[in-house]
Order: structure tokens, then C-alpha cells, then sequence
């Protein structure tokens, strides 16, 4: 059924919180991420002339990078997009054939590629470039979650988070029930300012973006090396030069 | 938007396919086109003929057409499936206004008439309704675009009625109800085109990357040094460097020409005025893909922003 699922307060919302703050950039969850999903519920994840150029595929994260302001405030900020597992998404709404579904019970929006046509009408819906159609199969990929490892009683209870999640080496990327305002996530969120992306279209993103931190103001400065008085400078010849060079 | 060649095809086609369906099953009970069997197969069976190729030519854009049918299930919801039900659904009265004319069974061709006239409107609705209900593309979510998707297709509709009762000599009625269309269609494009060029984007790389409270945001690497299907489909930006040349002539041959040799045709009568509706049809058809190209080419993306397009494209 591509109607949502009625969202209650307190229901379950898992996703993810990437922190741009400590995001280094260098690209390990989205290699992790076609790693394992590329023999994981949505395999595989094609790629064409993967070892020449034109080389193209299918990644369900993709890391860009990009400058922010000016002068001493601007900032380098490494930002990693993937689906944002939206409570009010219309990729799903569009979908015509009840491929495209969101989860009642924890929110997770997937794709059933044994029923999707290949319209590709719910990547035109997605504000945010999360799906991407995978030409071998006819059929529309995107991000699960890594559903097959944060349920999956088969690995060690550690290792149940998303592959990105725990592949990050600057510990930028955060899973957990965003629904929960207790949960860890949530408070992380609530600590740094955690924002949407593009709010204005309605779409409610679950996942949370935090800020980067403001950098120290430049006026606050090392503080001045505290020098000697003029008076206590007792030397004529050095008082001249400390008077001219004070000038 | 990628102009996806199937897409611009399948909807002209499909979209003049109802447009005639609507005025041949609205008309025929009227008397205002010719009553002959013939000119009433000619009619639905060209109005058939362009609904199924518009069909299979989007079926041909699919990823996995043999399972198409699926695509009927959803439609509390989608209004990509409310189009192929009521496509689907149209067909029946469709058929049996196409047999009953050749029969010449009047009753029954003017109830079939009226309900495949209601068919094909609901079906070009529920078109145009894809596009408008996109929050992603500003240029289609806008108050004129399923005003836009009806009005070309009966505006395209009435140009090939005329053409075919030129044939026949009796063009008038359709001639002028697609004058007035093409006049109001070449209007309607024109304040279309005024406010999405005028309108403020809703979405930035600021909104779009949350970093607009630190400043501008500008792109310093992209994620891929290659292009993917984001690129290929969402950002493309070559069909754009004509779109001045092309909105020339989707407006001109598109709507305004025919609209002027429609009332030509009005005037003059006889062989005239078929060489007219004829030619009319065939501009509005030509100006239709244009039309239909330049609704794909010129409609920005949002995800194009995380590319570092400006919110204009
Ligand atoms: S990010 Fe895109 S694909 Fe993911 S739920 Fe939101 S709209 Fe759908
Ligand atoms: S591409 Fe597949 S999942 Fe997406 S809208 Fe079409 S049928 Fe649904």
C-alpha cells in the first residue's frame, strides 16, 4: 500500500544523525554502504565500466563537500546524503504500484523490487536524490536502513547498526529512534540544534543534520605578550627604539 | 528534467487522442460534425489509434513493462494509477462508441459519446495532476499546469476534429471551438511562462545543505567524479540552451498559427478551409512536442541544488 501508515505520537522512527561538525569526509560509509548492501536486501548495486572511465553506478550515499560562508567565517563542510526515511514522503504516495511503502512499525521506507515497474516517478518525488534506478534490473534501489543488519540476530548486538553508522571513523553518524525523545539521538539533537533539510517542502525528514560548531571569534585571539612598561625600560638607547617602534 | 523522447510523445500523443475522443463523443449527438458512419470511425478510431500509441510508448519507458498492470493498485494514493484506471476504464465506452457509430446505432453512439467525452477528461486530469503534484519541481508545481494538460489536449483535440471534418467539408464548429482553444492555450503559456520565470525559488543550496546560517554555500568537490542517474535524469541542463528558440515556437506554430488558420478556415469554406484545418493540425501537433520538450527541459530539480545548480537551473 503506498497510502503512509496513520503516524502516532510515539511511534517508532528510526534514522540517522549525521554530524557535519566532526564529518571528515572521506568517504568510508559510502564505500561500507555499497559494500554490504550490494549483497544485502536491495542487491546488488550495479555499476557500468567499474574499472574505466564513464564508470557509473547505483549508491544509496553519496558524500559531497562544499564552502559555507565568507572570510574568517566560512567554513569546509563535508555533508553525506542518503534517504532521510521522511514520515510524510511522497515517493511513496506516488508510487502506482504499492512498491514503494513505509513501515508502521519503525518508520523505514523501502522499495519491494519484486513488484516495482521502473516508473522512476518516486525519484522525481524525492526532494533529496535518495533513489536511484538500477538499469540491469528495471527496477527503482535506495537506502533500507541496513534492515538486514539492525535486526539481524545473526551478528554480534554491536555490530546491529546501519553499515555506515558503523564504519565512521570520526564517529560523525548517529542511529536511533528519533521518535523516542529520550533516546540518545534525540538528545544529541536537542543539545546541538539538529536540523531538517529542506522543510519547506513538507516532506518531514527523520534523519537530523547538526551544525557545524561556530569557530572561535578571531578578536578573542592569543592573548598579547605583556611587555615591559616604557618607564622600566632603563636603557636610553632601547627606550628610542621601543618609542619608535611602538609608533 | 530529462525530456525522456517516450514521455514528450506519449503524452501529445495521448493528450490529442482525448482531446478528439472528448470532442468527437460531445459533438456527434450536437450535429455539429458530419453524421456519416464514416467520418464517426475516422474520428474515434484516429482519437483510438493516438491514445494507444501514447500508451505503449509510455509502457516502453518503463523499467519492467510486462508487470504495467501492477500499476492499477494504487490509486487511493497515486495519481499515476488513477491516470491508467481511467485510461483502462475509458477504453470500454471508448470501444463502444467506435462500434456503434460504424453501426450507426445513434442511441447508444450518443451515451457512449458522452461517456467517453467524461473518460478522456478525467484521464487528462489525472496527467496533468502527476506533474502538478510534485513539490520537487517548481515549474510543474504550479496552478497552471493541469489547466495546461486539459486545455492542449482539447485545444489539440478540436484542431484534429477540424481537420478531419474538413475532409468531409462541414470544419466550422470544430474549427472554431479549436480557434478559441489555440488563442486561450498560446495565453495561458505565456502567463505560465511569465510567473515560473518571475517566481522566487522556494528551495537553495542553503536550504538544501541546512548551512545557510553560516553563509552562501558553494560546491567544493562533488561526491562523484563520473555522472549517475541523479545527473542523467534530475539535473539535465543540455536541452535547456535552445528553450528561448523553442518557447517561440511552441507558442507560435504551436498555438498561435493554428489558431489564426483556424479562423481562416472559418471564413474561406470549402477546399480552403480543409487545406487549413489540415495544416493547423499538423503545426499544433509540432508545437505540442516542442511544448512537452521544454516542460521537461526547463523543470529544475531539487536535487540538482546538491550539485551546486543555482535554484534558477
Ligand atoms: S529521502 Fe527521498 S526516498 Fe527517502 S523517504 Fe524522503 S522522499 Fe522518500
Ligand atoms: S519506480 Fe517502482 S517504486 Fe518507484 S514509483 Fe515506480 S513502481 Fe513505485
Amino acid at each position: 500500500m503506498t497510502s503512509l501508515p496513520e503516524s502516532k505520537p510515539g511511534a517508532k522512527k528510526l534514522g540517522l544523525v549525521i554530524d557535519l561538525d566532526t564529518c571528515v569526509g572521506c568517504q568510508a560509509c559510502a564505500t561500507n554502504c555499497k559494500e554490504w548492501n550490494t549483497s544485502g536486501h536491495m542487491a546488488p548495486l550495479p555499476d557500468r565500466h567499474p574499472y574505466s572511465a564513464g564508470q557509473e553506478g547505483v549508491w544509496f550515499n553519496r558524500v559531497h563537500s562544499y564552502e559555507a560562508g565568507d572570510g574568517e567565517d566560512g567554513r569546509t563542510v563535508h555533508f553525506p546524503r542518503s534517504c532521510l526515511h521522511c514520515e510524510t514522503p511522497a515517493c511513496v504516495t506516488v508510487c502506482p504500484t504499492g512498491a514503494s511503502y513505509k513501515r508502521a512499525e519503525d518508520g523505514i521506507v523501502l522499495v519491494n523490487t519484486d513488484m516495482c515497474i521502473g516508473c522512476q516517478l518516486c525519484a522525481w518525488a524525492c526532494p533529496y536524490g535518495a533513489r536511484e534506478f538500477d538499469d540491469d534490473q528495471g527496477v527503482m534501489k535506495k537506502c533500507t536502513l541496513c534492515i538486514d543488519r539492525i535486526y539481524n540476530e545473526h551478528i554480534p548486538e554491536e555490530r546491529r547498526v546501519p553499515a555506515c553508522v558503523s564504519t565512521c571513523p570520526a564517529n560523525a553518524r548517529h542511529f536511533g529512534d528519533l521518535g523516542d525523545p529520550d533516546s540518545a539521538v534525540s538528545k544529541l539533537v536537542a543539545e546541538r540544534g539538529g536540523f531538517e533539510l529542506m522543510p519547506e517542502l513538507g516532506y518531514k525528514p527523520v534523519n537530523r543534520y547538526l551544525p557545524p560548531r561556530r569557530a572561535p571569534k578571531a578578536d578573542a585571539g592569543p592573548p598579547k605578550d605583556a611587555g615591559p612598561l616604557p618607564s622600566q625600560i632603563t636603557n636610553p638607547l632601547l627606550r628610542w627604539v621601543d618609542k619608535v617602534l611602538s609608533r | 528534467m530529462n525530456p525522456a523522447p517516450s514521455i514528450v510523445f506519449f503524452t501529445v500523443a495521448s493528450g490529442a487522442g482525448y482531446g478528439l475522443l472528448f470532442w468527437a463523443g460531445l459533438l456527434r449527438p450536437l450535429g455539429w460534425v458530419p453524421a456519416s458512419p464514416g467520418f464517426g470511425a475516422a474520428a474515434v478510431g484516429l482519437a483510438l489509434v493516438l491514445i494507444m500509441f501514447g500508451l505503449l510508448s509510455s509502457m516502453a519507458h518503463l523499467g519492467r513493462p510486462e508487470r504495467a498492470w501492477r500499476a492499477l493498485s494504487q490509486w487511493r494514493s497515486s495519481w499515476l494509477s488513477r491516470e491508467g484506471v481511467a485510461a483502462v476504464v475509458t477504453f470500454g465506452p471508448a470501444g463502444l462508441l467506435f462500434l456503434s457509430v460504424i453501426g450507426d446505432h445513434t442511441a447508444l453512439a450518443t451515451a457512449m459519446g458522452l461517456l467517453s467525452a467524461l473518460g478522456a477528461a478525467i484521464t487528462v486530469y489525472c496527467t496533468g495532476m502527476i506533474y502538478a503534484s510534485l513539490p520537487t519541481i517548481r515549474q510543474w508545481h504550479h496552478p497552471l499546469v493541469t489547466p495546461g494538460y486539459l486545455l492542449f489536449a482539447a485545444f489539440s483535440g478540436a484542431a484534429l476534429l477540424a481537420m478531419l471534418a474538413g475532409f468531409w467539408g462541414q470544419a466550422a464548429a470544430p474549427a472554431a471551438i479549436a480557434a478559441v482553444l489555440g488563442a486561450a492555450a498560446f495565453l495561458l503559456k505565456r502567463v505560465y511562462w511569465a510567473s515560473v520565470d518571475g517566481a522566487r525559488p522556494v528551495s537553495t543550496m542553503e536550504t538544501a545543505t541546512g548551512l545557510g546560517s553560516i553563509g552562501k554555500v558553494r560546491v567544493l568537490d562533488p561526491p562523484h567524479t563520473e555522472t549517475n542517474y541523479l545527473l542523467r535524469e534530475m539535473a539535465f541542463r543540455i536541452a535547456r540552451v535552445h528553450a528561448a528558440r523553442l518557447r517561440t515556437i511552441a507558442s507560435i506554430a504551436g498555438f498561435a498559427a493554428p489558431a489564426v488558420l483556424l479562423a481562416l478556415a472559418l471564413v474561406t469554406g470549402g477546399v480552403l478551409a480543409g487545406i487549413c484545418a489540415f495544416a493547423a493540425a499538423a503545426l499544433a501537433m509540432v508545437g505540442l512536442m516542442a511544448e512537452r520538450w521544454l516542460m521537461f527541459a526547463e523543470a529544475t530539480h531539487t536535487v540538482a541544488l546538491y550539485y551546486g545548480a543555482d535554484a534558477r537551473g
